[in-house]
């Protein structure tokens, strides 16, 4: 078994250069190593320029999303011995702009996060004195799956819709929606139901859902588009019967 | 022009946020900033795994969790914060409720509570196993809501401005354009975390610099009880992920090489098939990993390419207990160690989780320096003493990161005016960064530097420590400070330069592990985390008193000491296990018991 692989690393410095190009380094690969220790081991080693995000490194703060072979992955998650013998190609999500190297902004989707009303909305709070809002475990299971978003942008990266259009909410922030949308204590489905539906791409969403294939929290995304789907359906022909109020 | 607010958050993890939500709430004419180096759902909050105590359960007390709390820190905690901090973490977990946070559930609706480690009641509240991501992510997504909030995402922050003797702002930088601002503030609040990444092998994030310590620090406030390092008694070897406490507390077994349950050795109690609260594996944290040491002294660990382990067992709790209570162990130990604990015994080994100490502040977050508050792990009230229960930091954050809040928004509220002469600082910090930082020429590798500064803190301020290595490391020290002067810095862009950062925060560390160390080496007796071989007993006599390390003109670290808060609980001996069932229960007896 070869105990190195080589890394070859997406660049790009706006200082230096106006396109991508490609740093090869051949690191070392032992069983354990994920990508992102091949990666601080360029930094820390041979190259202190190479810049990327990364901090828990245990799947859960989001930060080190990254092009792996063509896939979007975190590449704390992702063994380098699943590569071998290698080359490797490491670069920067897709869909995304470049900021540099390895980095990616990610602006597009927090101002998107806010539009969706990601908190809980409710006409009248009880006061904390009167104790919780009750919630079953099976009222739970309705929407937990898609409280697991840990906002890594894979789904954005695999999205053929997102690629194409920028404009679409995207897969993260309508999951992120229908988690408060099915979750007993919230009341704010109707004011939410306006920003998913203003934007066609909801409706160019197809069952492939790449972005439930790539997502390492398993939130089901995809599942969250078409559910939403048929709420709006339904939504539509009682308006089209029911006319809104003045 | 220079952005100005009334209250800025250095950090925007659980700390951060929640003040920035009390500020918002008590006055929302207020202007509020959140400046942190990362996303702020991506802070370290978002790791924690267990859960967070807070007393609702009808056979428990707020006594009770305040007593636990006392003698798991040794004696160490004011006693009027922790009866302030149980009193309220109750209300903030419930606030978090009713913010939608998916706390897990009893059959009938209401919240379900759990066993933790050196707890005596079950009265851990958690979210399967994502405790702390769950909390991050409805923080963050309602402070969404507050538009008097603006976030300054990716922004590093270099210094505290100070001056007329108060707190005044910040210097930081914008990662992604490497303009360097000065944000002035009528307060700062230190909501950073802790420091683990001055250890080698540490469950905490790669953003975990000590940064607020080290900034408070430098600005003159004094660090409480740096010495006070806790060690997590199972993380998987070479990666330090943590293995939560609630595996152990679902019933997950500790064995040596011979499949002994070793705990029952050291005064932990009897072992027996189901979890005894504040017994064998749901004893206190410092107990158990000190526990591991004497085992390996034994000989009776098992030795690996990452050093020596022991085994955590879980395979008689079987899959459906596995996937419905801890299933991010699995999860973890699937993806990181290649092993299923259904069928596997989980190698783990002690690894430095959270620092007890921090940036002295009151019950209510202020700092001696008027205008600077702190709260959560970057914070020392102390509500930890000696040793931090397991589920204790959770709540903590909240309590104590809304109290920040509170505090600081009415001190903010007394519109002082921002001194013009400040902007001197701003001018020297440009030119320490842009010229003095990013043309370092020198030979020394960042990498080697932190390196050595890492093993260095190992083997001086490791689990054992004694005199002579805690002098030994504060020489250490002091030349890796020298040698940082020297620093290769190969990246000269401004375009989000992590190396820039990275030495920045490599500066930070060496600071505060100094004070450590010389707080460290002051203390010349054993208690809770801090176990020095040269003075193995507790010292009532000398130390029941918090250290206050202040950095001196010449850059040295000077220790004071001051006494610590008792108000219902005198010290007394520890005792876990059997003994455990009588203990404290002669001080329960004369006071009301609340819920």
């Amino acid at each position: 078994m070869r105990d190195r692989i080589t890394l070859q690393v997406a660049r790009y410095r706006p200082e230096q250069e106006s396109e991508i190009t490609f740093d090869e380094h051949e690191v070392p690969c032992p069983k354990d190593w994920v990508v992102l220790d091949g990666l601080n081991h360029i930094k820390d080693r041979i190259d202190g320029t190479l810049s990327y995000r990364w901090s828990c490194r245990m799947g859960i703060c989001g930060s080190c999303g990254m092009t792996v072979n063509g896939e979007p992955k975190l590449t704390c998650a992702t063994f380098l011995a699943d590569y071998a013998p290698g080359p490797l190609r490491v670069e920067p999500l897709r869909n995304f702009p470049v900021i540099r190297d390895l980095i990616v902004d990610i602006g597009d989707f927090m101002r998107k996060l806010v539009r969706v009303k990601p908190w809980i909305v409710r006409q009248v709070e009880k006061p904390l004195s009167e104790g919780e809002y009750l919630q079953t475990p099976e009222e739970l299971d309705e929407y937990k799956h898609y409280s697991m978003c840990i906002n890594c942008m894979l789904c954005y990266s695999a999205c053929p819709i997102y690629g194409l259009d920028s404009k679409f909410i995207g897969p993260a922030a309508i999951a992120l929606a229908q988690r408060y949308n099915f979750d007993n204590r919230d009341h704010g489905a109707a004011e939410r139901m306006d920003v998913l539906s203003e934007h066609e791409g909801i409706w160019g969403c197809t069952f492939v859902g790449e972005c439930t294939k790539v997502c390492p929290k398993h939130v089901d995304p995809a599942g969250a588009i078409q559910r939403y789907k048929l709420t709006a359906a339904m939504e539509s022909m009682k308006s089209f019967f029911l006319p809104r109020g003045a | 022009m220079t952005p100005t607010h009334d209250v800025v958050m250095v950090g925007g993890g659980g700390a951060g946020l929640r003040a920035a939500i009390a500020i918002a709430e008590t006055n929302p004419r207020l202007t509020i900033a959140v400046v942190s180096k990362v996303y702020p759902m991506r802070s370290h909050t978002v790791s924690a795994e267990g859960g967070a105590a807070g007393v609702i359960a009808p056979d428990d007390s707020l006594d009770e969790h305040a007593y636990d709390t006392i003698s798991g820190g040794d004696w160490l905690c004011d006693q009027d914060a922790v009866e302030a901090f149980v009193k309220e973490a109750p209300q903030e977990l419930l606030r978090l409720e009713h913010w939608g946070c998916p706390w897990s559930r009893q059959i009938d609706g209401r919240i379900a509570v759990r066993p933790f480690g050196g707890m005596k009641k079950q009265r851990t509240w958690f979210a399967a196993d994502k405790t702390g991501f769950h909390m991050l992510h409805t923080l963050f997504q309602t402070s969404l809501k507050f538009t008097s909030v603006v976030r300054y995402d990716e922004w590093f922050v270099t210094r505290l401005l100070v001056g007329d003797g108060r707190v005044q702002g910040v210097v930081a930088f914008d990662l992604k354009s490497g303009k360097i601002e000065a944000i002035t503030a009528r307060a700062v609040i230190l909501c950073t975390g802790g420091l683990g990444r001055v250890f080698p092998f540490t469950t905490n994030a790669s953003i975990k610099s000590g940064d607020g310590m080290a900034l408070a620090f430098r600005a003159g406030a004094p660090l409480k009880d740096m010495e006070f390092v806790q060690y997590h008694p199972t993380g998987l070897p070479f990666t330090g992920i943590l293995i939560t406490e609630a595996a152990r507390a679902e019933g997950g077994y500790l064995i040596n090489k011979d499949g002994y349950r070793y705990l029952q050795d050291y005064n932990l109690g009897k072992p027996h098939p189901e979890p005894v609260l504040r017994s064998m594996e749901l004893g206190p944290r410092d107990r158990l990993s000190q526990a591991f040491m004497k085992e390996m002294e034994k000989g009776r660990t098992i030795e690996t390419p990452y050093g020596h382990v022991v085994h955590l067992d879980l395979r008689h709790l079987g899959a459906r207990k596995i996937d419905a209570k801890i299933p991010f162990v699995r999860e973890l130990c699937m993806k990181y160690q290649n092993l299923d604990p259904v069928k596997d015994l989980i190698p783990v080994r002690p690894v430095v989780h959270y620092m007890m100490g921090g940036v002295h502040t009151d019950i209510n977050g202020a700092t001696p320096l008027p205008g600077l508050y702190a709260a959560g792990e970057a914070a020392c009230v102390s509500i930890n003493g000696a040793n931090r229960l397991g589920s204790n930091s959770l709540p903590e954050l909240l309590v104590f990161g809304a109290r920040a809040g509170r505090a600081a928004a009415e001190y903010a509220s007394r519109g002082l005016e921002i001194d013009s002469r400040i902007f001197a600082q701003k001018t020297d910090e440009h030119r320490r960064i842009e010229h003095d930082l990013l043309n370092k020429q020198g030979g020394e590798r960042l990498a080697d530097l932190r390196d050595e500064m890492q093993k260095t803190m190992e083997a001086s301020a490791g689990i054992y420590r004694n005199g002579e290595s805690l002098i030994q490391g504060v020489e250490k020290m002091r030349r890796l400070q020298e040698r940082f002067a020297h620093l290769a810095i190969e990246d000269h862009s401004k375009t989000f330069n992590t190396e820039r950062v990275a030495a920045l925060e490599l500066g930070f560390m060496l600071d505060v592990a100094e004070a450590m160390l010389s707080a460290a080496a002051r203390r010349e007796e054993s208690r809770g985390a801090h176990q020095r071989t040269d003075f193995p007993m507790r010292d009532d006599q000398r130390f029941l008193a918090h250290s206050l390390a202040y950095r001196t003109s010449e850059g040295s670290t000077r220790i004071e000491y001051l006494p610590v808060m008792i108000t219902r609980w005198p010290p007394a001996e520890r005792v876990y296990g059997e003994a455990a069932a009588h203990a404290g229960s002669h001080h329960l007896a004369g006071s009301a018991v609340s819920s």
